[in-house]
């Protein structure tokens, strides 16, 4: 099978600070990931996985190495290709949702078509297809709501539909169910499972074992590094002396 | 994004907090009204004095003692007039003024405290007033000092009503005086109300009003009126060499000044124009008090809405669409403010036009100059915070609290 893979990556590095101090966040990670896939990428904090996280959604650049994103070269972009990346490639879930306060759901969803240049979509035309997003993820009574008055599952639906409004190739979210409960985990988690159903690929950047046991395939970062990669990555990854976060929640309940 | 979509988000940036935004224009407001309304003060003011001016009569000429001069004769007098009249060529008229003290002026069962303008019978001609009434006084009653006086229209009214006031005596402190004319209705003009003037010979105020005796021949002001508007400089030529020769001065040196209407406009704009332009540094301060409002409320609702900016970028907004943004939301505060400005700034006018003495003509290129600083000021001070909005890196901007 030859299909051009979504994200391909060739010895990215990320470098912080200069000369004696520098740190290298980032230690030369080649990945890659085909349409279709839903990947979680776990390791501890420090690891690299943020780095490596923000540089997949075009949020920063490597030092060095490359990237490419659906055939085309990101790794060298100017700050304002790289918003049109963003804009039109990248649907982004944050674990703090990460909603406009004191404005609508429906506003929000439409949020990415105000930046997208090529749309040259009426009002109307917008609005439709904002209300068809939040339809999608269960919130089509839910459209006039403002985040304030929703509960945090329905938030991250609404995040989840202004990740999709642009079609992007690559959905990317980052410890989606990180700010909630387990019934509306396992809700968000069922609706990625559906994007993904749909043929969606989906990045999922989380160090809940049991979150990434939902996934297909899990790569493993550690001191910039990716130190497995594949259907039992997790066991390795989540050890408990390696993640302060990951033991204080083990010996909690 | 389009311009309305920029204006839009803009919009409700500038209403999403409402207290906030109103105090931020506050500034702009201010300047902008007081830039108008001390422009509309001051061509009122100049509007004024040459309404004023103009109304003395055409192509006068006017004679007063320069103050203050050493040595020489301190003063105009009465023979200076005289002598103006006899020897200089192409003019039509001359005539001397000079005022009483305050009197008490009682004439039927009314008095009233006022003063009186002594003058010569050539007053009506060169000064272009008319007669209502009867007759102004002639130049042989001036030489005889005889006791006769014409009064304003709304004095006439005043005093006698419906009656007729030719031929009734009438008291100027203890001096009593036959009413001979009754001057036409001519209202107030600048800041002399000729209706409510009372005339009599210059002649008698030297004789029976002045305090001191050795300077009971001083004139205030001598007007000479010209034959036209041609022979005005040679006309000024000849009094100013003739009362050169008179008062013993220099030519380069004189104890008197010779002024045309224009030249007294000209030194009253003079003067009106460096208030005015005291005036325009002060509202242009208050302009850049208000430029530094907005560009601090900027910075504050920058810092404040990093999170959102990093939202916005995460969707695909550019550092440009950022910018935009919030140096729409600047200009937005600015123009609003203004706006609201302007309209202060005209009713401001119009109200001080109303309330007190003072004359506002508003000048509709000051609402321009007002409302373009507005502008300027947003610009230029909502630059700096957009941008630094626009500079922040998405990553650090999604992880502010």
């Amino acid at each position: 099978m030859n299909t051009q893979p979504i994200i391909q990556t060739h010895d990215l590095r990320k470098v912080y600070g200069m000369a004696d101090i520098a740190v290298n966040a980032l230690d030369g990670v080649s990945i890659r990931i085909d349409p279709g896939e839903f990947v979680a990428i776990m390791g501890p904090s420090g690891s690299g996985k943020s780095t490596l996280m923000n540089i997949l959604g075009a949020l920063d650049r490597p030092s060095s190495g490359q990237y490419i994103l659906a055939g085309e070269d990101v790794s060298n972009m100017s700050k304002n290709e790289l918003a049109s990346i963003r804009n039109r490639r990248i649907g982004f879930i944050f674990q703090s949702y990460n909603l406009l306060a004191r404005t609508t759901a429906l506003k929000n969803v439409m949020l990415p078509l105000l930046y997208d240049e090529d749309n040259h979509l009426s009002a109307a035309e917008r609005e439709a297809l904002g209300v068809q997003a939040l339809a999608s993820v269960g919130l089509a009574e839910r459209v006039h709501h403002q985040p304030h008055e929703l509960s945090g599952g329905q938030r991250q639906r609404v995040a989840i539909a202004r990740a999709l409004i642009n079609d992007p190739v690559l959905i990317l979210a980052d410890e989606p169910t990180g700010n909630l409960d387990t019934r509306s985990s396992y809700e968000i988690m069922d609706l990625l499972h559906e994007l993904h159903g749909r043929g969606r690929t989906i990045v999922m950047v989380t160090h809940e074992p049991d979150i990434a046991a939902h996934t297909q395939r899990t790569i493993c970062v550690r001191d910039g590094l990716v130190v497995s990669d594949g259907r039992d990555g997790a066991e390795g990854c989540t050890s408990a002396a390696s993640d302060p976060r990951q033991q204080r929640q083990e010996v909690s309940p | 994004m389009t311009r309305t979509e920029v204006m839009h988000v803009a919009w409700e940036g500038v209403t999403a907090n409402k207290v906030r935004s109103l105090l931020t224009m506050l500034g702009i407001i201010i300047g902008v009204a007081a830039v108008i309304i001390m422009i509309a003060v001051s061509a009122g003011t100049e509007a004024t004095i040459a309404e004023q001016i103009n109304s003395l009569g055409a192509n006068l000429l006017i004679i007063t003692a320069k103050r203050g001069t050493p040595g020489a004769a301190q003063t105009l007098i009465y023979e200076d007039a005289e002598a103006i009249a006899a020897e200089v060529n192409s003019i039509i008229g001359v005539s001397a003024e000079q005022s009483t003290p305050s009197l008490v002026v009682k004439a039927g069962d009314t008095s009233l405290e006022m003063t009186a303008l002594g003058t010569t019978a050539d007053f009506p001609d060169v000064r272009d007033v008319a007669v209502g009434d009867g007759r102004f006084f002639a130049a042989e009653e001036v030489d005889r000092k005889i006791k006769v006086a014409v009064i304003g229209y709304g004095l006439a009214q005043d005093f006698f009503g419906a009656q007729d006031p030719i031929g009734q005596p009438i008291t100027l402190g203890t001096t009593k005086f036959t009413i001979v004319g009754v001057m036409a209705e001519k209202g107030v003009v600048g800041d002399v109300d000729y209706d409510g003037r009372i005339y009599i010979p210059i002649t008698v105020v030297f004789q029976n009003f002045t305090t001191s005796k050795l300077a009971n021949d001083r004139v205030r002001t001598v007007y000479a009126q010209a034959e036209n508007q041609e022979v005005i400089d040679s006309v000024i030529v000849q009094i100013e060499s003739l009362l050169a020769h008179r008062h013993d001065v220099e030519l380069d040196n004189p104890d008197f000044i010779v002024q045309t209407q224009q030249e007294i406009i000209d030194t009253q704009e003079a003067t009106t124009s460096a208030f005015r332009s005291m005036l325009a540094w002060v509202a242009g301060v208050s302009l850049l008090v208000g430029g530094i409002g907005i560009m601090n409320i900027m910075l504050v609702s920058v810092t404040e809405r990093t999170r959102e900016i990093g939202i916005r970028q995460s969707v695909g907004a550019k550092p440009s669409d950022i910018r935009w943004q919030f140096l729409t939301e600047a200009l937005m505060l600015s123009l609003v403010g203004g706006l609201i400005g302007v309209v202060a700034g005209v009713g401001g006018s119009w109200l001080f036009g109303q309330s007190g003495d003072m004359r506002t003509v508003v000048v509709p290129s000051s609402i321009l100059l007002a409302f373009g600083s507005a502008a300027m000021v947003g610009i230029f001070f909502g630059y700096f915070p957009a941008n630094k909005a626009a500079q922040l890196d998405p990553i650090e901007a999604l992880r502010h609290e």
